[in-house]
């Protein structure tokens, strides 16, 4: 999963997608999921992450990850593959 | 130097206007001291909140639909940064809310308003301006509220067509027979819900005041004007002010009448034979309200005054066959004010 | 470790407001009268009904305040129907409220909590020949519905012995669409007076009282004003024609609570008549109707919902979060309108119980039946919620324990909070075999045909 070209993110968690003129917003957690997918962080890598700093059980974090990139995905933020 | 902290709402400068850019105006025209313009936004693409020349700061504020405990707790937010020392809402919708608190914002925050109690509010309503304007001696179209279509196809046909079919807060439409009633009617009822009302049509010019009650029945100012331009959402572009002394003492027995407290639009139509007829009373200045400014009457710096409890006595002097031209400008916003007002709730 | 928040992403849309516009609620409500609501659902269970005593004591306290201190003789009855738990009628009762029943049962569990047969109001269509006959036995006050009333009843009181304290429901046009024509006689068009000139001819029958209750969440106290002035004006007229003092006039119930009404674009308690507005709106038509000082009626009240609804709360959880196929947020609550009935008219208020972070969501809320009208809120906006965090819903205590349905789930502990902070169980969960306990089985249908 790639995040697509130009998509600026703020430090307020401000998005916004140039190709679309679409702006967004997301919460701390989503700004660094987005951080580390910029990284490049696989999928796994990021989970892996989460999992050792937050206070969170690894099924409900797969379940919340799933989500929020489904809707990255639709809102034309990030490309699979 | 202590600062004036006005707080306006109605920043939506757009193509069907709210009086709060121009309000602004006129609180910056006026003879104030020391003033800053603090707007309060509902949507994050008011115009308004980018007019950084005349808005010092804005602050988004929620839904009117939110109610009025959350509207004051984001004004008590908003006060402890800015320090409010009178607010003017400019909507209708919104009128409600700040009504019922206002008491408590002066009482609790020290903050100034200046609106119109729930009585006199309530009787220019419109299902009710025809029975209040009977009593005042003022001629108001004959109007009707039906509760469903068949009592409105039976009135309708008593009023005869075309007449207005009219929503309880907003919207007006033409019907020219039964069918078209009968559509406007659903539509009307669906989105503002009942009574739907039915008015008749009275024919000829359309003339319009904006004035200020001081609440115990004195007019503080009023200029009259008449349309010159409308658009096709029925909104004055160009107008120019009218000598007309019948209009104003009718405007003036309105205010007396409702012991009106604070700006407010008199919509009337002048029939050929020179009679008046009320259509609605707004219960805040109009878009149009720098015109009375630019011809001599500075309504919205009266009203801060009043609000702040001075004396204002009566204004009767404007300049007559003043106009004005109202213009559309594309103001250039950089993208961070925009994420700025989103994520931050100010600007 | 650091707490955790589920990421979330939201689009900003021209015109839809971000969480600055739409958000009611800046924090969580984590207890009810100083008991906290995690120890609520902890002891009894999610979800969990819960009545505050001393709400219901203000409330009514309240509303008899504004009443007699505007009009010398005021009488409260309370409306079973509205909520009948005990408990709660208790409260009511010994704050000095009578009952107002409509059916032999209400009927019963009036006279079981211990109010006195003469302080029952009977109400209502379906009145048994038996059910006049034990109102008749007790010296109730009959409140006749209907000519077919009337004549049953007159037949009855002809079995001898007792009169009969009659009253006789009114309806009328009081400018409140729509009008509720279907209960009691017209008085515009005189059926009204028709049905008293025939008590009037009763010798067994006391024309006592006259009563209406013109429709219910009613915003104009001016329909109030015109209803009690409608009823003064009989009072005289009967008065003048038979020489005949009525005793009450019952002016009903249908004040509002500050619940928000569906499609209303304004909240609720912003918009609703205070218990002052109400009370001056009637008193000031009794007392300006000519009727004499000395001979004024005494004025009763059946109010429901506005005594009530205040005062109760229903606790539940989340159950689960889920994407719609729009992509629209969808919410599932452990309750739905099995157990909020009243969701079907009102825009409940919904708070989280427990801290919750600045971003918001827009979203459907569900509840947990396998039908697609059990929709609690159909859009409503609220901070981020994860399956097991409490919700509490705020004024549900007027129908909802009465009219809740026992389908696919059983209902829930209801439970009130005294005035020190005690919690009492007033009404327990019901089991699997609160419903086989009503149930027959014919044995060749058994699963173990010994039992
Ligand atoms: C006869 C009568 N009285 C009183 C009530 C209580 O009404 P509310 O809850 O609207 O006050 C009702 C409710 O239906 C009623 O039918």
């Amino acid at each position: 999963m790639k995040v697509n070209k130009n998509i600026a993110i703020s430090e307020s968690g401000f998005i916004f997608n140039p190709g679309t003129g679409d702006s967004f917003s997301t919460n701390a957690m989503g700004q660094e999921i987005i951080r580390m997918l910029n990284e490049g962080k696989t999928r796994e890598e990021i989970t892996d992450f989460i999992l050792s700093r937050y206070e969170v059980e690894k099924g409900i974090l797969e379940k919340d990850l799933g989500d929020y990139f489904f809707m990255l995905g639709t809102y034309h933020i990030v490309q699979n593959g | 130097m202590k600062t004036l902290n006005i707080a306006l709402t109605g920043l939506n400068n757009i193509d069907s206007p709210g009086p709060g850019v121009p309000v602004a105006r006129a609180l910056r025209a006026g003879g104030l001291k020391h003033v800053r313009i603090i707007g309060l936004a509902y949507d994050n693409l008011e115009p308004g909140l980018y007019m950084h020349d005349l808005i010092d700061r804005s602050y988004q504020i929620p839904y009117p639909s939110a109610g009025s405990e959350a509207l004051f707790n984001r004004l008590k937010a908003i006060h402890d940064i800015e320090a409010i020392d009178v607010v003017i809402p400019n909507f209708d919708a919104e009128l409600h809310n700040f009504m019922r608190i206002s008491d408590r914002l002066k009482s609790e925050l020290g903050i100034h308003s200046f609106l119109p109690d729930h009585d006199s509010f309530e009787m220019r309503q419109k299902s009710v301006l025809a029975e209040w304007g009977e009593k005042l001696g003022i001629k108001v179209p004959t109007t009707k509220p039906a509760f469903s279509w068949s009592e409105a196809r039976q009135m309708a046909s008593e009023l005869g067509y075309p007449l207005m079919v009219k929503g309880k807060y907003y919207d007006a439409f033409t019907a020219h027979d039964a069918d078209q009633a009968a559509a406007y009617f659903y539509k009307l009822s669906a989105k503002w819900g009942l009574p739907v009302l039915l008015q008749q049509i009275v024919k000829g010019t359309e003339v319009n005041v904006t004035a200020l009650g001081d609440g115990t029945g004195g007019c503080i100012g009023a200029v009259p004007m008449r349309k010159m331009y409308i658009t096709d959402k029925g909104k004055a572009w160009a107008g120019i002010t009218l000598q007309d002394d019948r209009l104003l003492e009718i405007a003036r027995t309105a205010i007396n009448g409702s012991r009106w407290r604070g700006g407010c639009e008199l919509e009337f139509i002048k029939t050929h034979d020179d009679q008046y007829y009320l259509i609605e009373m707004n219960p805040r200045f109009p878009a149009w309200v720098y015109l009375a400014v630019g011809s001599g009457q500075n309504h919205p710096e009266a009203l801060v005054r009043l609000a702040l409890g001075e004396s204002v006595g009566p204004m009767t002097r404007y300049e007559v066959g003043k106009m004005f031209v109202r213009y559309s400008y594309d103001q250039i916003v950089d993208l961070k004010e925009y994420e700025h007002i989103n994520t931050h709730g100010w600007l | 470790m650091l707490p955790y928040e589920r990421p979330i992403i939201t689009r900003y849309n021209p015109g839809i407001t971000n969480k600055f516009g739409s958000r009611v609620d800046y924090f969580p409500f984590t207890q009810i009268d100083g008991v906290p609501v995690k120890r609520i659902i902890d002891e009894y269970g999610s979800p969990c009904f819960v009545l505050s005593e001393r709400t219901i004591r203000d409330t009514y306290r309240n509303a008899l305040r504004a009443f007699s201190t505007r009009y010398p003789k005021v009488q409260f009855a309370w409306s079973y129907k509205t909520n009948y738990l005990n408990a709660v009628c208790q409260v009511f009762h010994q704050e000095g409220a009578w009952a107002e029943v409509v059916s032999m049962f209400e009927y019963q569990k009036a006279l079981q909590n211990g109010v006195s047969g003469d302080q029952i109001l009977f109400n209502g269509p379906d009145k048994t020949a038996d059910d006049l006959r034990t109102a008749l036995h007790n010296n109730s006050l009959i409140h006749i519905d209907h000519f077919d009333e009337l004549y049953l009843l007159s037949e009855i009181v002809r079995e001898g012995g007792k009169k009969a304290r009659v009253a006789i429901r009114i309806n009328m046009d009081t400018g409140v669409y729509p009008q509720w024509d279907r209960f009691g006689f017209n008085y515009e068009n005189e059926t009204a007076w028709e049905a008293v000139q025939k008590i009037m001819g009763q010798p067994n029958m006391i024309l006592t009282g006259l009563h209406c209750h013109i429709g219910t969440y009613m915003l104009s106290t001016r329909a109030y004003h015109l209803a009690a002035t409608k009823l003064a004006q009989l009072a005289l007229k009967i008065k003048s024609q038979y020489g005949h003092r009525i005793a009450y006039i019952d002016i009903g119930g249908g004040f509002a609570s500050g619940n928000t009404l569906k499609g209303s674009y304004l909240q609720g308690s912003d918009v609703i008549p205070t218990m002052d507005d109400y009370a001056e709106a009637i008193t000031t038509a009794l007392l300006g109707s000519g009727i004499p000082t000395t001979e004024l009626p005494y004025l009763y009240l059946e109010a429901g919902r506005a005594l009530i609804d205040d005062a109760g709360y229903l606790l539940g959880s989340v159950v689960a979060i889920k994407r719609l196929s729009d992509g629209r947020r969808a919410t599932i609550m452990d309750f739905g309108v099995n157990l909020l009935f009243t969701s079907f008219w009102y825009d409940h208020r919904i708070t989280p119980a427990q801290e919750f972070s600045r971003h918001t969501e827009d979203m459907v809320v569900y509840g947990p039946l396998c039908m697609n009208i059990d929709v609690v809120r159909e859009n409503i906006s609220l901070p981020l919620l994860n399956r097991g965090d409490q919700v509490v819903v705020h004024r549900v205590g007027a129908y909802n324990m009465t009219q809740w349905m026992q389908f696919i789930s059983m209902r829930p502990n209801v439970v009130m909070i005294d005035r020190e902070g005690g919690v009492h169980l007033i009404r327990e969960r019901e089991t699997v075999d609160t419903l086989n306990q009503q149930e027959r089985t014919p044995a060749h249908l058994r699963a173990n045909p010994q039992q």
